[in-house]
């Protein structure tokens, strides 16, 4: 039973239409990307569901490969970006996943395809927010992961690479993610469209680290960390252009 | 304010709409009505610019579609039976952030405003997933409204509402009329249709087959219009 307004009878029943036709106005570009970031980080803070996913998922992982490879303390060192990036992909998934099916589920993708702003606003606006889940997650996992086996990750060059593979990781992810968000099977198509495309971030990301952790010459992190900045560009220039498309009915 | 000439719409093989016309003038108010399957939803998306026309001509408040979208889109105020709501979010967010797409200024009087036409004012700080069914379609419309829009598109309003819930979305929709706004309405209830709606088309097939204001079914009954309509 719907409770009806006390105020009924005294509520205004027209709107004061503003003289200067305030519908014309459009948003720029980026207060419109700010306002799906702030709408998803709260609405995230609010419930929870999307981080304590991958949250749980990761921890998860970092514990079972603990147990499973039972390292010394030189592998251990070669072995940490393997398990850090397998572990990141697939909460990274998770996140993707989850962050596009609530706006197809209950019909939201329309209304923010319904508002006046250049499509790739959506784009922008969801790859932000999927960036900064995933980043959340990262900084709980990280220091976890130093004390489970006894590797130091806090370094910056090591956090820079972290995050650029990161923002290659999002910046697909959030495009393949609407693509596949719009179909039956999307928990199961995500994941077989994302890790061919996510190829290349994800091996550079693994050397890159690698490279880092073990102590290798700077020449030798250098291409890896090429490819990733090279691509991070390219995917998210990609995205701009095919988005419209993408979202098209 | 709305002109549509053969409007064609294929998924794949399938043709939707027929070569479909349809005008409507500022501050009408017409419900499109047909049977299930009849391309009603897929006509309404075309006009909120959310699918593209395979062919045809269709304009809205003087600009073109799909070429001027977005420009369509500040003056279009869209409501379905989804109420397009965030669930996490309260009633008073919700409308803040439809607001900030729509880029509008003096943002907060106007959500106070559009949460008092809807008659939530006092629900404004609740989230959304509290909220009835007709709450949450009641806070569509405010959603809908929030930018001012001279054309509203209903498509099944009323569909999962209750009886309470029905009326109160009646007196919404009366108002949201009585500002002058031009509003296109799907719905299968003809009661509802006929008591609200200034002109009935009857979709059918693809294409209108038939359409009457209320002056013109003189004293004909809208089921006797449609049904005479569906049969032809």
């Amino acid at each position: 039973m719907i409770e009806k307004p006390e105020t009924l009878d005294n509520r205004p029943q027209t709107l004061d239409r503003p003289s200067s036709r305030e519908a014309a106005h459009r948003p720029s570009f980026i207060k419109a990307t700010l306002a799906i970031v702030q709408k998803d980080l709260s609405a995230e803070f609010r419930s929870f569901e999307l981080i304590s996913a991958m949250l749980v998922f990761s921890l998860l992982v970092i514990i079972i490969f603990n147990f499973a490879l039972e390292l010394d303390v030189k592998v251990r060192e070669s072995v940490t970006s393997g398990v850090l990036w397998t572990t990141f992909a697939f909460a990274g998934t998770l996140g993707l996943n989850r962050s596009m099916s609530v706006e197809k589920d209950r019909g939201c993708m329309d209304g923010l395809l319904l508002a006046p702003v250049d499509r790739s606003v959506i784009y922008f606006g969801k790859a932000i927010s999927n960036l900064i889940f995933m980043l959340i997650v990262e900084a709980i996992v990280l220091p976890v992961y130093s004390m489970l086996y006894n590797v130091n990750l806090f370094r910056l060059d090591l956090l820079g690479v972290i995050l650029l593979g990161s923002i290659g990781y999002a910046a697909v992810g959030t495009l393949l993610s609407t693509m596949s968000a719009q179909t039956r099977t999307r928990e199961v198509l995500l994941p077989i469209l994302l890790f061919p495309v996510a190829m290349p971030v994800l091996l550079a990301s693994v050397k890159a680290c690698n490279g880092l952790l073990t102590g290798a010459e700077f020449s030798e992190v250098l291409t890896p960390l090429n490819l990733l900045i090279v691509y991070d560009v390219i995917f998210v220039a990609i995205a701009f252009m095919v988005f419209d498309f993408v979202v098209e009915e | 304010m709305i002109e549509v000439k053969k409007l064609v719409k294929r998924f794949g093989l399938k043709t939707i709409l027929r070569g479909l016309n349809f005008s409507v003038e500022p501050g009408e108010f017409v419900a499109l009505l047909g049977p299930n399957g009849a391309g009603k939803t897929t006509f309404l998306r075309i006009l909120a610019t959310l699918s593209r026309p395979s062919l045809g001509d269709v304009k809205i408040a003087g600009h073109h579609l799909p070429a001027d979208a977005a420009q369509v889109r500040a003056r279009l105020g869209v409501v379905s039976h989804m109420p397009l709501l965030y669930p996490d979010l309260t009633a008073e967010e919700n409308l803040r952030f439809y607001a900030r797409m729509y880029g509008i200024g003096n943002m907060e009087a106007r959500i106070i405003q559009v949460l008092e036409m809807v008659g939530l004012e006092n629900r404004r700080k609740d989230l959304v997933r509290t909220f009835s069914r007709g709450m949450q379609q009641r806070l569509a419309i405010g959603r809908a409204v929030i930018h001012d829009p001279e054309v509203m598109l209903f498509d099944e309003p009323y569909t999962g509402l209750d009886q309470d819930a029905s009326e109160m979305l009646d007196d919404v929709l009366r108002s949201v009329a009585a500002e002058g706004r031009t509003v296109v309405m799907t719905s299968h209830d003809l009661a509802r249709a006929e008591d609200l709606a200034t002109r009935f088309d009857i979709l059918s097939r693809g294409v209108i087959a038939a359409s009457a204001t209320h002056t013109e079914l003189n004293n004909t009954n809208l089921l006797t219009f449609y049904k005479q309509a569906l049969a032809d």
